[in-house]
């Protein structure tokens, strides 16, 4: 039994290791987001020039059916990573996605649009200091939400959109918000 | 002349700030109220350095949108909240204390008083074989054979 309690600081060390083995797994950016399963924030922002119809991007637009909120902007390098892959979403034809053009000239983001293709059903325009980025909880370009059609917050996707986060992580949330 | 120009440099060196001075507040005891609560937010882009340190643009953001608030007439506290609404807990660069980090602020003093605990029982323990052993008295047996031995060495 004695011996048994001089093995307890080995069994601490033992425990301490793991935790500290889950962390080396663990991606420091995935920041849980404290928006879930709140409002969209309210917000009215201007449109992209030479979008056409497009009157931008306000709080009431996000009501109604589900729909994706993407943060970009003509600066951000992981952007043009997910970018194909939006494009096909929108093909896809399931879902909406809108835009919001993030601490960046509408000029050049509506240049990037042309260059990249334009999967967005709305865009609005958000210059710095990015006021609703920040009433998002963004934290960094590209970010991902997912509006119920009540427009509430339910899933928020950090980093680029690619085939596995679609399939695996979104799809499966539009799907369960859409019933 | 080299220590000369040494020492000339070390003059015209000043602390780096983040905050450009176009950021700043005008008024000095607001300004130092915002800088104080923004060296407490963590930069959400670089994650240890807080948005007074931090040269991304999103801590710029955030800087500018705490002067705003405060120069509005916002009481630190507010805008803290205001941060923490938007961006959870991990803004903060000091952990809250609440039920969630309890063990986070609890637990290191938890460990030392069991360390304590666990070094006073051993010490305590050693401490009574000590006497014990000491004031076991020598049989008549055991006394006489130590004069034997002291009388056979004496010789």
């Amino acid at each position: 039994m004695r011996r048994l309690l001089y093995l307890l600081p080995v069994a601490l060390f033992g425990v301490l290791a793991l935790f500290f083995l889950k962390g080396l797994t663990m991606n420091p950016r995935d920041i849980p987001s404290v928006l879930i399963n709140r409002p969209v924030p309210e917000m009215n922002l201007a449109p992209l020039p030479g979008r056409g119809e497009d009157t931008g991007l306000a709080t009431a637009d996000l009501k109604g059916r589900v729909s994706l909120v993407n943060i970009y902007g003509s600066w951000c390098i992981a952007c043009v990573q997910e970018h194909p892959y939006l494009v096909k979403i929108k093909q896809m034809g399931i879902v909406p996605i809108h835009g919001i053009d993030w601490r960046d000239d509408p000029a050049e983001g509506a240049k990037w649009l042309k260059k990249h293709g334009d999967p967005y059903d709305r865009v609005g325009v958000d210059p710095a200091p990015g006021r609703t980025a920040i009433d998002f909880g963004v934290t960094g370009a590209p970010e991902t939400f997912v509006v119920d059609k009540a427009g509430i917050i339910r899933y928020k996707h950090i980093g680029p959109v690619s085939q596995d986060v679609w399939e695996n992580t979104l799809l499966p949330i539009i799907k369960e918000l859409s019933k | 002349m080299k220590k000369l120009a040494v020492a000339l440099m070390l003059l015209a060196a000043t602390p780096a700030f983040a905050a450009d001075p176009s950021e700043m507040l005008k008024d000095p005891v607001l300004e130092k109220k915002a800088e104080d609560l923004g060296h407490e937010l963590r930069c959400l882009v670089c994650q240890n350095e807080s948005i007074e340190d931090s040269n991304a643009d999103l801590a710029r953001d955030l800087r500018v949108i705490v002067r705003e608030r405060i120069a509005k007439g916002e009481t630190p506290d507010q805008v803290k909240q205001y941060v923490v609404d938007r961006y959870g807990d991990y803004v903060l660069l000091k952990p809250p204390f609440k039920i969630t980090t309890l063990v986070l602020w609890l637990g290191p003093f938890a460990l030392l008083v069991l360390g304590a605990l666990a070094a006073f029982a051993v010490f305590r323990r050693r401490g009574a074989a000590a006497t014990q052993t000491q004031s076991a008295p020598l049989s008549a047996e055991e006394k006489r054979r130590l004069d034997a031995l002291l009388k056979d060495n004496g010789q």
